[in-house]
């Protein structure tokens, strides 16, 4: 009967998110299929073409098949990075080690700034020490963008795994680990063979969302290097919108470039939750 | 001779002093033990030098938006002296304003952030105990739209999307509160609805019964039990949309409108040289708020993040 009463308000109820969902989302995200295999320059003159855009993607256009790799490349490294890090800072704040919130709060702190702002603020810092050391610049070279961006990224994202990792191991039940001290385990087996396993949904879910956020990262690239020089230091998300934004008539090869992305990043979090997934112990 | 008493120790009974002794001994024995390892002092000392080059990028950028634009370059890691210091010392924060129209880009962040996340609460919060309640065709595909909708990346449907808003004259800042409610729809959805199923359905029926019509017993009984994901939900879209660049930046009608992050990205895009002392000075500008705000809310905050991660 409760059910049947709610049907009625189904107007209140669901349809305001309904209707932003369709404009926000299902619209766009339709046609977005449908125009990568058009030519157009606006929605109203598409042109079927089949698909020849995803062809010129593939075959022509060496600047995504870089961005491609470099973004890879990029992915793996700050992933690996980020939850070393952001899980050794966790397993010391959960020492009982003297000021361990004030810690907690100032590795956190980063993660809410924006990353228009962390692009600049990098910029002046890693600028300041290229040109001391190297006498360069940040845009001298791909390499050196490179590792500005793992810097960034691990100093936004750190606090972030950090507090999820901490919240992963004060979940631990303290019996388990009696138990292993008793049994003679040392601390690294400790680590290795109770701590691990029992946070491994942590290890899921923060590797999924380094690998998703490094994947997509757009605003940071965009303030920092900018794909300079010469859309060398250019990720995946910065090669889309500069073939839709920066050159007309690409219109079509960008929707097609978007489309390779989406799929990219769709199989990568299927198949990183799955293969995480198994990991994880039942309790 | 003493004669042993068998007895049964009483809440409140005096042990004898050399029992008690030992208890007192064993027991900081083992605080000692479980609580601080012997690399205590070193760890902190660790932690101690990470936090401060965490904190110091911040710092330095405050530092220099008080100095002189050509020396910012030159020298970033100095502290200003008489020769670089700005004069008067608030000049780049004035200037900065003025150029990129800090104020009023300050204006449209606020309206646009807390109406989007203030719509998307009523909306989806709604929508996700519907969901939950009623089960039907339409509402399982709702679901499982909105997951599918958190693995898209935003560049699949960036033109498009600025296209549709386009079309439905959406380029203001309430117009793109729509936007936002249909962008942000599926994260707050799913966290709804996982949160929704665990209310026990007899506290909804016995609201019923009482005479409470759907929408009461969602104000006055479900609303206040969803209140925690609420907040979890809040501060997740609130972080988001605060930040983000690229949407408003395709959608909203720049000539009349810029967030704070379109109007630091302007100072760079819109002169040939970039004026490194507003730079600065907006960077700061941008980052206070941030802060003050973190620090006030700080618990909620990091509850949320935890909550949003375990459900996502």
């Amino acid at each position: 009967m409760n059910k049947k009463v709610l049907r009625i308000y189904f107007p209140l109820f669901a349809l305001p998110t309904l209707i932003a969902f369709i404009i926000g989302f299902l619209v766009p995200f339709g046609m977005g299929i449908y125009l990568s295999f058009c030519k157009f320059t606006t929605v109203n003159d598409a042109q079927w073409v089949g698909f020849k855009n995803f062809q010129e993607v593939f075959k022509y256009d060496s600047e995504f098949i870089h961005a491609l790799w470099y973004t890879a490349l990029f992915a793996v490294v700050s992933v690996i990075t980020i939850n070393v890090f952001g899980f050794s800072i966790a397993m010391l704040l959960t020492k009982g080690i003297r000021g361990t919130n004030i810690f907690r709060t100032v590795f956190f702190m980063p993660n809410l700034i924006g990353g228009i702002v962390l692009g600049y603020i990098w910029q002046l810092i890693l600028n300041g020490i290229i040109s001391k050391v190297f006498d360069a610049t940040l845009t001298y070279s791909a390499t050196y963008g490179f590792w500005g961006m793992v810097i960034l990224m691990n100093w936004q994202q750190i606090g972030y795994v950090m507090i999820i990792y901490i919240a992963g191991i004060q979940n631990v039940p303290s019996e388990l680990l009696e138990a292993a001290r008793i049994d003679g385990a040392t601390d690294v087996q400790v680590l290795g063979k109770v701590i691990l396993p029992m946070v491994m949904p942590s290890i899921t879910i923060c590797t999924f969302i380094t690998l998703t956020n490094s994947f997509k990262l757009f605003d940071q690239n965009l303030a920092l290097t900018n794909g300079a020089p010469s859309n060398k230091s250019q990720l995946l998300a910065l090669n889309i919108y500069d073939t839709f934004y920066g050159r007309a008539g690409y219109e079509g090869i960008g929707q097609a470039k978007a489309v390779v992305f989406f799929i990219i990043v769709g199989a990568l979090a299927v198949a990183q939750l799955f293969l995480t997934h198994r990991k994880e112990v039942q309790q | 001779m003493a004669v042993y008493k068998p007895t049964t120790l009483q809440k409140g009974d005096q042990l004898p002093p050399e029992v008690q002794a030992l208890v007192k001994k064993s027991a900081r024995k083992k605080s000692t033990s479980s609580r601080q390892s012997p690399y205590s002092g070193l760890w902190s000392i660790l932690l101690s030098l990470i936090s401060v080059i965490y904190v110091i990028p911040i710092v330095l950028v405050f530092i220099n938006s008080f100095k002189r634009k050509a020396y910012i370059n030159k020298s970033p890691f100095s502290l200003p002296n008489a020769k670089t210091l700005v004069n008067p010392i608030l000049s780049n924060y004035t200037s900065g304003m003025q150029k990129i129209g800090f104020t009023s880009a300050f204006v449209n962040s606020i309206i646009i952030t807390v109406g989007s996340v203030f719509v998307i609460i009523l909306c989806t919060s709604m929508c996700g105990w519907y969901i939950t309640r009623v089960k039907s065709v339409f509402s399982t595909c709702m679901y499982y739209l909105c997951v599918f909708s958190m693995i898209v990346p935003f560049q699949m449907v960036m033109f498009t999307l600025a296209k549709t808003a386009d079309t439905l004259h959406l380029g203001n800042p309430i117009g793109i509160i729509v936007v936002y409610l249909g962008f942000g729809a599926g994260l707050a959805v799913f966290m709804f609805c996982g949160f929704a199923k665990s209310i026990p359905i007899e506290i909804e029926e016995a609201a019923m019964i009482d005479g409470c019509n759907p929408v009461q017993t969602y104000f006055q009984v479900v609303m206040p039990i969803l209140k925690p994901t609420c907040i979890s939900v809040a501060i997740l879209e609130a972080m988001w949309i605060w930040n983000d660049y690229l949407l408003p930046s395709l959608v909203l009608d720049k000539t009349k409108y810029k967030t704070v992050p379109i109007a630091i990205q302007y100072l760079k895009g819109g002169y040939g040289s970039v004026d490194m002392g507003a730079m600065m000075a907006m960077l700061v500008l941008a980052i206070i708020p941030i802060i003050i705000f973190y620090l006030v809310c700080q618990k909620y905050i990091i509850e949320g993040v935890v909550a949003g991660a375990v459900k996502g």
